[in-house]
């Protein structure tokens, strides 16, 4: 059997993802968590009326990092990311979820050559792509700004 | 004595003169949870991290095994045998609590079906005992080849789960009333160009399907001589793609099974099925070995799979080859 032909038995015939179980499962779980997100931001502006709303924003994203760094401390997190994926994956307890899980692995390796060097394989890309995205939007707004 | 292209069988008796199996603790419930020797209670098992487990696993293994049949590690030519960790650490590490030489082995999760071959072929020789164990362990592979344990990912349906586990056989000129190794065939490494390391039974089956067939015209046999044909870890796709591949050549393997697919129930949702070089020495060492023994099955084609890939091959390019050796075992109804 030719390479070509046997790739194309395998592509039809490998068992593949349930997109409508995947997408409900991922927007279900993902909306939760944004509506625990926006409760603690509602709760947070009824407890402190005097704070201004950048304020309440971060203390709402820190709140949830928590979260996402706990669950995945107790070993719930990965559980639920096994049947939202993406659900799990965009909010941001799901960014704590990719800093704390390394730190947990290699902390075998000891503090510094293990936690502190690896805690960043996963998300370290996602910084890199939001620093150097923020750095680029930035110098276009400037360029627009030129010309105003 | 050579026969056909890649076939050896062997002129004088090795026997399986013990075999001994360590199951994790979630394989301990699938399918095979009634043959295993022991069973570990957690993933850890009482050790530092899971690499330090696995080369427990595997000492515990080896001792285990010559201790049922009480034979001294001293009197074994070689310990042999190989994981899926870099540089074979827990295998390496566990032969140093023994006085015994040893020899690295590593074909992937084919590791055992090389051992099993280079092991009979030394005893068949002037070596009169030879240990051979591959382990694996799911935590050590999921750190090896993918992301942290705690990592919320999703699983693909293609994939498959790490066998936790190990298994150990002791081969031997001494007779009894033990299986026989007869023969193998060595494999070679096939690659048909997948690049996608979560469908490893894909890129396997066109190896295990070569091997197989090769064994077939070399010693002129009919699947049917065999009870049962039994691949390592191909998973329920790469079974079908194998039996589909055969079935392409002209060879109906009615009787194939998979170690890897037969591993898990389906409650148990372990994607394809079992993975890793632990997978087939466990199901060897325990499953296949008691059935051997009671004589319900007399002639098998014990084909452990492998596919070739590191994480940074994978991240390269880099297809996936892969690679299966097939063993013969047999037992004898007159000694």
């Amino acid at each position: 059997m030719e390479d070509k032909q046997y790739m194309e038995y395998v592509h039809a015939n490998a068992q593949k993802s349930n997109h409508i179980v995947t997408l409900v499962w991922a927007f279900l779980v993902g909306g939760v968590i944004c509506c625990i997100g926006q409760g603690f931001g509602d709760l947070f502006a009824f407890a402190l009326p005097n704070w201004e709303k950048s304020k309440i924003a971060a203390l709402v994203s820190m709140t949830m990092i928590f979260l996402g760094s706990f669950f995945t401390g107790v070993g719930v997190y990965d559980k639920l990311g096994a049947k939202a994926g993406g659900g799990s994956i965009v909010p941001i307890t799901g960014f704590a979820n990719s800093v704390v899980s390394p730190a947990m692995e290699f902390n075998k390796e000891g503090i510094v050559l293990g936690m502190m060097a690896k805690m960043f394989v996963v998300a370290g890309p996602i910084i890199v792509a939001g620093t150097v995205s923020s750095v680029v939007s930035g110098l276009i707004y400037w360029i627009i700004g030129l010309f105003n | 004595m050579k026969v056909g292209k890649q076939t050896y069988l062997l002129d004088n008796k090795v026997y399986i003169q013990s075999a001994y199996s360590l199951a994790g603790p979630y394989e301990s419930k699938g399918n095979f949870r009634d043959y295993f020797d022991c069973v570990m209670e957690d993933d850890e098992w009482k050790c530092k991290s899971h690499e330090m487990a696995e080369i427990e696993m595997q000492r515990f293994v080896i001792s285990e095994c010559l201790a049922k049949v009480n034979v001294s590690p001293l009197d074994c030519g070689a310990i042999m045998g190989g994981d899926l960790i870099n540089q074979i650490v827990p295998t390496s590490f566990s032969a140093r609590d023994f006085h015994t030489p040893f020899m690295g082995l590593y074909n992937a999760c084919a590791t055992f079906g090389e051992a099993l071959s280079i092991g009979s072929t030394l005893v068949n020789g002037d070596f009169d005992k030879i240990i051979c164990c591959t382990s694996s362990h799911y935590a050590t592979a999921e750190r090896q080849y993918r992301y942290p344990l705690e990592l919320g990912t999703q699983p693909t349906p293609e994939s498959q789960w790490t066998v936790t586990g190990s298994g150990a056989v002791l081969l031997s000129k001494k007779p009894g009333e033990y299986p026989l190794v007869k023969g193998y065939t060595i494999g070679r490494v096939l690659d048909f160009g997948l690049t996608d390391p979560n469908n490893m039974g894909g890129a396997m089956a066109p190896a295990a399907a070569n091997t197989i067939i090769t064994h077939f015209k070399d010693t002129g046999r009919s699947p049917d001589y065999y009870d049962l044909i039994i691949t390592g870890d191909l998973g329920r796709f790469g079974r079908e793609t194998l039996h589909y591949l055969c079935k392409k050549e002209g060879y109906v393997l009615d009787n194939l099974n998979d170690c890897g697919s037969m591993m898990y129930c389906d409650k148990q949702k372990a994607g394809q099925g079992g993975s890793g070089a632990g997978c087939c020495s466990l199901v060897f060492a325990s499953y296949l070995y008691k059935r051997l023994l009671e004589k319900s099955l007399k002639k098998i084609l014990f084909v452990p799979t492998g596919a070739m890939l590191s994480k940074d091959s994978a991240l390269q390019g880099e297809s996936i080859p892969g690679i299966a050796h097939a063993v013969v075992i047999e037992r004898e109804d007159f000694y």
